[in-house]
């Protein structure tokens, strides 16, 4: 494992500065904030070169005042350093776009049919973003916060009487 | 005539006395309920005292419905279709919150009970229902099924209407649905 730079907070830094526009740590773990461009540059980055081998989740967070409305956040970890790391990406409502990680991982193909699912993120290269928990014919995104709490989309016809 | 009003009568409890006690249910256990289940259908409590032990894995052979669990919308066309396919007589236990309302659960995805989709016929409540809760239950569907009619002559079934559940649903029926792209 020679030639791998040692991970700390000041290495990420100087090795990521000038792909990141914000960085933080919360509780311990890095904070990275980037635009949507910057995405596949530094995660490829990340995995080759400090290790963050594992890809654990892909979500997204709404924010419905805020003018980028979305967050997309993505956790790896890096089994050598025992260590995690969060990435941010904004994205705007009419535009929620995020290249697809499909290429760099293999499991980022049905994290990202979730998101998509939920909140309506695109995936730019993903080329299969079918439903996978919800069901063909939903309409709208459940976890955005304009979607009706009470809205039911039912698959079978409610009984009468 | 007061001979046959006499008869049928006795059908009926001879009728009932046996099916109340041969229940055989088909667990559709979908949640954490169904650990309440297996607590009640083993031996402390022990459903088999009441002849409703034998779980059919199989509709077909089973005339006992224990909805166990949460049911969510895209769980309902497989719920409404085991409905389908179980024989004549058939009873339908909502077994707890979930099953029975929908529960703690409001939002997008939970059935909000299941008498929205099939027919029931006893309601546990509870979230999860103790065992005495569903031995209660299971004996208040046997007093039932033992005071029931249950037409099993030709000359009774001749004039009945085919059971709704003999009709079939198209799963994806209206046309108000939009394809998700114009969304």
């Amino acid at each position: 494992m020679t030639g791998r730079a040692p991970l700390s907070y000041e290495a990420i830094e100087r090795e990521l500065g000038g792909l990141v526009e914000r960085s933080w740590q919360s509780f311990g773990m890095p904070v990275l904030e980037l635009r949507a461009e910057n995405l596949l540059p530094l995660v490829t980055r990340l995995r080759d070169r400090f290790d963050f081998a594992l890809f654990l989740d892909v979500t997204a967070v709404d924010y419905p005042e805020r003018s980028p409305r979305f967050d997309v956040v993505y956790h790896f970890y890096s089994r050598r350093h025992n260590q995690r790391i969060r990435l941010k990406v904004r994205v705007p409502a009419e535009r929620p776009v995020v290249p697809t990680l499909a290429g760099h991982y293999g499991s980022a193909r049905y994290m990202e049919r979730e998101v998509h699912d939920m909140y309506g993120i695109e995936f730019a290269g993903n080329e299969d973003l079918r439903p996978i928990l919800l069901y063909e014919g939903f309409v709208g995104h459940p976890l955005r916060k304009d979607y009706p709490i009470e809205r039911e989309q039912p698959m079978v016809p409610y009984r009468t009487g | 005539m007061a001979l046959m009003d006499y008869m049928t009568t006795k059908k009926d409890e001879l009728v009932g006395w046996i099916r109340k006690f041969s229940l055989f249910p088909y667990p559709f256990v979908t949640a954490c309920c169904g650990m309440e289940f297996m607590a009640v259908s083993s031996t402390l409590y022990d459903t088999d005292r009441f002849g409703a032990a034998l779980p059919r894995f199989t509709p077909r052979q089973a005339d006992l419905l224990m909805v166990v669990g949460t049911i969510s919308h895209k769980e309902a066309p497989i719920l409404k279709k085991v409905y389908d396919q179980m024989c004549e007589p058939k009873w339908v236990m909502a077994f707890g919150a979930c099953a029975t309302s929908g529960g703690f659960y409001r939002n997008y995805g939970v059935l909000q009970g299941i008498d929205r989709v099939i027919p029931v016929d006893i309601y546990v409540p509870g979230c999860p229902p103790r065992p005495e809760t569903v031995i209660d239950a299971i004996m208040m569907l046997q007093d039932r099924i033992a005071g029931d009619h249950h037409p099993i002559l030709p000359a009774e079934q001749r004039g009945r209407e085919p059971s709704h559940a003999n009709k079939v649903f198209p799963i994806f029926p209206a046309a108000d649905r939009v394809p998700p792209s114009q969304t």
